[in-house]
């Protein structure tokens, strides 16, 4: 009586001339990670709908003018992809400039690898190149939005919204490279419909977002997670048995994430499991 | 949804906007009185967020602007998380989130304009009126390219009011002429009458087309190989059959109106003009493809195509030409008008549907086509002005007579003595248009296609989509904008780079932050040209074209290209 | 206020307590037990054991009640929210359990979310629920306020506190006359439809309109959305347990899933939302007075029989004292030790008062916990534990049967030790020597003993994320939902309906106190507030008494403004905060803050015969303005 998953069709796709197996439905990017290839990814969440926004996962496929997403785009049967001609790796290349020129890349887990790995050099548009320039956003104990780190990638929005936390306490406002992520009329936080379970923390990709404990330890000098070890266990707050991942730094908890392949939390917490931490 | 409300009451004025366009609250929990029944009972209000951009309006021509008070009342009656409704509010040009004066001078400083004098024009106003902001702001294309230099006055109120001050022009220089198919009864037949378009050959096709029922009239379309007049050129009898196919319902038409190509004007003209070729043309393109519903998305900034089509859409319900039961047929069919709110990204074919939808107007994801899902998640057909109005030819004269002379209408400005639509059959050559137009001076450059087409100089281009094509050019949307040597062309490209910065929805990387590194270049290439950004200009417009999301950042970089290559700006 | 951790043992001398060696504190904890049980017998002890700690200390803890003491006497604080749950459930299907599982939710067709706040009680679990409304679900909430939940439901049915029984009967009655009952299912896995239906019989629309203040159409359109749906799941919480009927409101809802065969297959269900993270494995684990591991009958000879042979000792064939029972045995002088673990009843019972009182009657009271709670203050020794979700190794069960490793992350803080290390040290004082090399061996003891456990290894549990209860195969997975059984042709012990009766709250409104009293949770906050006052909340705004704005009026109260609060058992003073999602007539308050406002002074101690929670949600108040001082 349990209804079983409709089992999967397995189709072929060319990646960079071999092909692999994977099942319908399957993105290219799922196809390309099957091959080995390693393809940069930024605003990809595997918990979310891909926005496809920060382009940098592009790569060439047979008949398609323009470069694709492979992100987001479903591989189908007979496709042929390139991962690294010139097109998608010289985009590639520009994305990151275009990134790191207009924002703080510098907490992005892997954006340097990449930026080497790709010849990306942000300082050509010059001194003057525009930058998102705000104020580091501290109007509350529990986390910090630094939006000079912001890519736009959306996932903060979408895990606040409808993928989700259905709380709708930020979306994109404004337009254009003036777009920001924003509260209606750029309240604080606390005059918001924030709830603070820091689901948008837990899928930012640029640190962007931080908890305040990672804040300010950053900020003394004392973040350092070769001393930190990561334990899931399970929320103490209520009976649904969320699962925590602590991070612990010299018997301190200095931050609280949750598997994204849990089935009970698929990677979300409230409040009192992401931050009630504070008495032991 | 338990949306959170900050609690800031709207005025009465803004309330009163908001209600005249929803009608009374359903209920306390919806921003009515607290009546015993509320307390215990409720059902969910659902959310109406397609309202979002229409109750917007609504408080903007009121008012002159949207107070937190009446945002958190609109989310209320609507079910929308002020979040939302304020990412959404602030991404449209024409909406306010700060006070302003109640009538508001957009002034025109886009490309025709320029080209016309609309610095001296800001220079007088700023004289005037002081910094841009409050009683006046710079607007990118109003559309008005044939009276340029143009501004457009906005006045909010309990009966919002607008005028135009731009010299006074005939929109069609060959009014009245012979042998015009698509402009015969623009400036000729009285717009405000159904009975005058009855009698001058209107709801011929319309008969026709029940005649030859859906597939008849797809068959009929796609036999005469009419193509999307847009920018795309996509075969329109295509995309009406893979619509008509879709085992989905309901099925969506939505007109694309919004027309904010800088140079264009064309779809103006014929809304203004001739408003019931476009509801017969929407009728037989909802009956070809089986939709019961059609949405007119008629960009901020035309008033007056607005005004014409709400009178003729109301005129048609009380004859029975819209409504349940078109021309005695049992078809069943309505327009609903929506007006955009200064955003050229909804032109986009999908972006318009965000728009339409409520959201910010930012293009979606392709695959999956409209044709699959579209306007609300369902199939939708998709077709701008000009396409749509194609059709009553094609139905009135059959496709071969169509094809012999297929029209097409061209938006000639800048530096011409008789700027305006033309319409010419497919063949004719860019010199012929001009020769009607009348240039003032020496041509240097023509820009075909507007500010995402490109610059040309060889005036001998056949005006087909294949002859533009071989030039290196394109038809786009019928833009063709002369520009003589007195016309500084860097400024014309700073104002192209500006243009398409400010009008990115800011979604992906490359038209994000592309379009401002390709403005910071031209401003430096303006100064000094050095190889670096040369170098830097051509990879970043390479990386927009090829890694955008959609056609704003794919074509942002053309006119630049050609510029640089075809009449050599930077040597 | 926030705590301290606990981190040195505490004993009392001369009244006070002062700190002491690990040697000297155990010596004594074991030393005060001998004497009562030797002077009294074992029935003079009791246990509460911790529903936050893990499945292994509960076990412990019970067996050390059972073969150490050799009393049933052994409880959790389950009592004051979900022993009704366990209770109704178990009367009906053998098995104390929520049928469904999250993931069914989600795939369903109809949700009722009855007396269930979960938007910000289970947010987690909420989410579920989204996507299950996302899918298409119709949802139908009801509840005394217009909560965040039942903001999201297509139907908000608004009822009169503690008249879920007339709800339901109407609900049911409904259904019978529309003829939507599934005839079927009742004949072949149902006991009692005929007394059933003669019983909801006066419960027309009307009659229930009239008590529940629930229009009648709205109780008809829940009757025949949940009983023509293909799918349908009733999720409850507190709103229907705390209450003095709170298993007769549990049989009430399970009556609707008998009628309608809503139970035992996928998608259909009933689910109850635990308020602690391990309610559900305290009963599994047989930290309760009825029933042993595996929550396995102590009235069944035979399973008495394999424990007394697995423990070599002899097991009493009766069942034990409730937490209700062992406070009223404390008056009574019955009960005159007592080993509290991680459990704080000054703060979180009903009529708080009465129980300090009972408490302070004990000869020997041990509290073991990590902080000096107001109970723990009462304590003759005090026992620092360890946090047992991130200082020791174990499992926790949660809302849907499902077993999930519990692991290590930190230390605890100075000479805090292990719940079950502390035990074992009890226990070889006292002449049984315990030894277990780590909460796995534990766990294995107990799946020997426990067939619903038997398939659930440490391995299996962290390699599948969880195995939901019964287990009893180490190779292959039980459907995730119970009682599919009743779907076959030998569907076994056919589920009984309820035979029930109306009765409305306790504690009556009179001119004197003529509002209702009822009390919850904010999102940000947890029971007593000893562990959520840890961390900055923005949310947080402390204790306040929630008024609709028409009785603000009416009382010429502003928000902010202290007033008094005045229930027949005691009075506090707490500011106003106006919510539109009540009604006149209906308060609100928490009891997250009890050191500020302690809210269980004003609530009555009338419980649950069956189950023994009391009616948190339902106590008669007034409301006064302060007179200025001047």
């Amino acid at each position: 009586m349990i209804p079983l998953q409709p089992p999967r069709r397995l189709i072929d796709v060319e990646i960079d001339g071999e092909v692999v197996r994977v099942p319908e439905g399957s993105t290219i990017l799922d196809a390309c990670r099957t091959a080995g290839k390693d393809i940069p990814t930024l605003c990809h969440g595997d918990t979310l709908t891909p926005k496809n926004a920060c382009r940098v996962c592009v790569v060439e496929v047979e008949g398609s003018r323009t470069l694709v997403p492979s992100c987001s785009r479903k591989a189908e049967t007979g496709m042929k992809v390139a991962t690294s001609g010139e097109r998608s790796t010289s985009s590639r290349k520009v994305v990151l400039e275009l990134l790191a020129s207009s924002v703080d890349l510098s907490t992005t887990p892997r954006a340097k690898e990449w930026m080497a790995e790709y010849g990306a050099d942000p300082a050509r548009f010059g001194e003057e190149a525009a930058r998102v320039e705000q104020p580091v956003k501290v109007d509350n104990e529990l986390y910090v939005r630094d939006y000079n780190k912001c890519i736009l990638c959306y996932k903060c929005v979408d895990a606040c919204g409808d993928q989700w936390q259905n709380t709708f306490a930020i979306a994109v406002a404004g337009r254009g490279f003036d777009s920001t992520i924003s509260t209606e009329f750029d309240a604080p936080l606390t005059d918001s419909a924030c709830v603070y379970c820091g689901n948008c923390v837990e899928v930012c990709p640029t640190g962007a977002l931080s908890f305040k404990s990672e804040f300010d330890m950053r900020a003394e000098g004392t973040w350092d997670e070769s001393r930190q070890s990561q334990t899931t266990t399970i929320c103490s707050y209520c009976g649904v048995g969320c699962n925590l991942t602590l991070h612990v730094q010299d018997n301190r908890i200095v931050k609280v994430t949750s598997p994204h392949d849990n089935p009970v939390t698929h990677g979300n917490l409230c409040v009192k499991g992401r931050f009630g931490y504070g008495y032991v | 949804m338990d949306i959170r409300l900050r609690g800031v009451e709207p005025a009465d004025e803004e309330r009163a906007a908001v209600d005249a366009l929803l009608g009374p609250p359903a209920s306390a929990w919806e921003g009515g009185a607290r009546t015993e029944a509320d307390l215990r009972f409720a059902t969910r209000a659902e959310p109406a967020r397609d309202l979002l951009l229409p109750a917007l309006h609504a408080v903007q021509d009121r008012v002159g602007w949207i107070s937190e008070g009446a945002l958190d009342y609109i989310c209320r009656r609507l079910t929308v998380p002020p979040a939302e409704a304020y990412g959404v509010a602030s991404f449209y040009s024409l909406l306010s989130l700060e006070p302003r004066t109640p009538r508001v001078l957009h002034v025109c400083t886009d490309l025709a304009c320029a080209a016309n004098g609309s610095a001296g024009v800001r220079q007088r106003v700023e004289a005037e009126l002081g910094p841009p902001g409050t009683t006046w702001v710079d607007s990118p294309c109003l559309g008005l390219c044939d009276r340029a230099p143009a501004c457009l006055a906005l006045t909010a109120g309990e009966r919002p009011s607008w005028e135009i001050d731009a010299p006074e022009v005939t929109p069609v220089p060959q009014r009245g002429q012979a042998g015009l198919t698509l402009l015969r009864r623009v400036g000729t037949v009285d717009p405000s009458s159904l009975d005058d378009y009855r009698a001058t050959g209107g709801y011929a096709a319309l008969r026709r087309a029940f005649e030859l029922g859906p597939a008849g009239v797809i068959r009929e379309v796609t036999d005469a190989g009419l193509v999307g007049r847009g920018g795309a050129a996509f075969p329109t009898g295509r995309k009406w059959a893979a619509t008509a196919s879709q085992p989905d319902h309901p099925h969506y038409l939505v007109c694309n109106a919004d027309e904010s190509e800088p140079g264009t004007f064309k779809d103006r003209v014929v809304m203004e003009g001739d408003p019931y070729a476009l509801i017969e043309a929407m009728t037989i393109a909802a009956y070809a493809t089986g939709c019961a519903k059609g949405y007119l998305y008629i960009r901020g900034e035309y008033p007056l195509a607005t005004a014409r089509l709400s009178h003729a859409i109301a005129t048609a319900r009380t004859r029975g030409l819209l409504g349940d039961d078109i021309l005695g047929q049992g078809f069943r069919f309505d327009i609903e008008i929506r007006r955009g709110a200064g955003a050229y990204i909804c032109g986009e074919e999908t972006a318009i549907f965000n728009s339409i939808e409520g959201y910010r107007g930012e293009p979606r994801t392709k695959p999956p086509f409209p044709v699959e899902k579209g306007l609300f998640g369902k199939p939708t057909v998709v077709n701008n002005v000009e396409t749509l109005v194609n059709v009553l030819p094609i139905l009135e004269r059959g496709p071969e007579a169509y094809r012999a002379a297929e029209p097409k209408l061209f938006c000639v400005s800048g530096n011409v003595a008789r700027p305006g639509v033309y319409e010419l059959p497919f063949g004719a050559t860019l010199r012929e248009l001009l020769d009607l137009a009348q240039p003032t001076g020496d041509v240097r450059a023509v820009l075909m296609g507007g500010a995402a087409g490109s610059f040309v100089t060889d005036l001998d281009i056949t005006l087909t989509f294949e002859g533009t094509r071989a030039a290196g050019t394109t038809l786009g949307s019928g833009v063709v904008m002369v520009l003589d040597e007195s016309v500084d062309l860097k400024g014309i490209l700073l104002r192209i780079a500006e243009f398409f910065r400010d009008e990115s929805c800011g979604q992906c990387v490359p038209c994000r932050v592309g379009t401002v590194r390709q403005e910071e270049a031209l401003h430096r290439l303006s100064k000094r040209v050095t190889s670096d950004d040369l170098v830097l200009l051509r990879e970043v417009g390479q990386t927009m074209r090829d890694a955008s999301i959609c056609g704003l950042g794919q074509t942002a970089w053309n006119a630049v290209e050609s510029a640089i290559d075809r009449l050599g700006v930077f040597k | 206020m926030s705590y301290d951790r606990l981190t040195r043992p505490l004993v009392r001398e001369d009244g006070v307590l002062r700190e002491a060696s690990w040697e000297e504190a155990l010596d004594r904890a074991a030393e005060g037990f001998r004497r009562n049980i030797e002077a009294h017998g074992p029935d003079c002890f009791a246990m509460l054991s911790c529903a936050r700690s893990t499945n292994e200390m509960n076990y412990v803890g019970q067996k050390f009640t059972r073969v150490v003491v050799g009393t049933n006497n052994v409880d959790s604080c389950n009592r004051t929210c979900h022993a009704p749950s366990v209770a109704g459930l178990s009367a009906v299907f053998g098995s104390g359990g929520g049928t469904s599982s999250y993931q069914e939710v989600e795939d369903t067709d109809v949700i009722v979310m009855w007396g269930s706040a979960a938007r910000n009680a289970h947010p987690i679990f909420f989410h579920h629920v989204l996507k299950g409304l996302k899918k298409g679900a119709r949802m139908f909430a009801v509840d005394p306020r217009r909560t965040g939940t039942a903001q999201w439901a297509h139907r908000w049915l608004g009822l009169n506190v503690g008249t879920d029984i007339p709800l339901a009967h109407a609900v049911a009655r409904e259904i019978i006359h529309a003829g939507l009952h599934n005839r079927a299912f009742i004949e072949r896995a149902t006991a009692g439809f005929e007394e059933f239906a003669a019983s909801v019989e006066p419960w027309t629309l009307t009659v229930a309109e009239q008590v529940t203040g629930v229009p009648a159409e709205a109780i008809r359109e829940l009757a025949h959305t949940y009983a023509r749906a293909d799918r349908a799941q009733l999720v409850w919480t507190l709103g229907i347990t705390e209450h003095h009927n709170a298993t007769d409101n549990v049989r009430a809802l399970i009556n609707l899933s008998l009628l309608t065969g809503h139970v035992g297959r996928y998608g259909s269900g009933l689910s109850p939302l635990r308020g602690q993270n391990n309610v559900q494995g305290g009963g599994d684990m047989g930290a309760i007075p009825n029933r042993l591991p595996g929550f396995q009958d102590i009235l069944d000879p035979t399973v008495r029989t394999r424990f007394e042979q697995a423990w070599n000792i002899g097991i009493q064939p009766r069942y034990g004292l409730n937490l209700t029972q062992m406070l009223e045995g404390m008056a009574e002088g019955e009960v005159t030790t007592c080993y509290l673990i991680g459990e704080n009843p000054v703060q979180s019972e009903a009529d708080s008062l009465a129980c300090v009182k009972r408490l302070s009657m004990l000869d020997h009271l041990v509290v073991q916990d990590i902080f000096l709670t107001k109970t723990a203050q009462m304590a003759d020794v005090v026992l620092p534990a360890s946090a047992a979700w991130c200082e020791a190794d174990g499992t926790f069960t949660n809302s849907e049967r499902r077993v999930q490793r519990v692991r290590k992350a930190v230390e605890p803080p100075g000479e805090a030790r292990d719940d079950i290390w502390i035990m074992c040290e009890i226990a070889r004082r006292l002449g049984h020597d315990w030894h277990y090399d780590g909460a796995e061996e534990v766990w294995n003891e107990l799946r020997a003993l426990s067939p619903a456990h038997q398939g659930m290894s440490y391995e299996r549990l962290a390699e599948l994320q969880g195995i939901q209860w019964p287990c009893p195969s180490l190779t292959e997975l039980e459907p995730p939902y119970l009682h599919g059984r009743l779907w076959t042709e030998n569907p076994g012990p056919p589920a009984p309906f309820g035979i029930l009766r109306h009765s409305p709250p306790v504690d009556l409104l009179d001119e004197e106190y003529p509002l209702r009293l009822t009390t919850g949770r904010r999102l940000d906050s947890y029971n007593t507030g000893v562990q959520s006052s840890g961390f900055a909340s923005p949310l947080r705004r402390g204790e306040t008494i929630e008024l609709c704005p028409e009785d603000a009026v009416r009382l010429g109260v502003v928000e902010g403004e202290e007033v008094r609060i005045t229930s027949r058992r005691g009075s506090v003073i707490a500011p106003v905060y106006i919510d539109p999602a009540l009604r006149p007539g209906l308060v609100f308050m928490t009891m997250h803050f009890p050191d500020e406002v302690d809210t269980n002074a004003l609530t009555i101690e009338a419980t649950c015969p069956i189950a023994g929670t009391a009616e948190f949600k339902a106590a008669a108040v007034r409301v006064e303005k302060l007179v200025a001082v001047s």
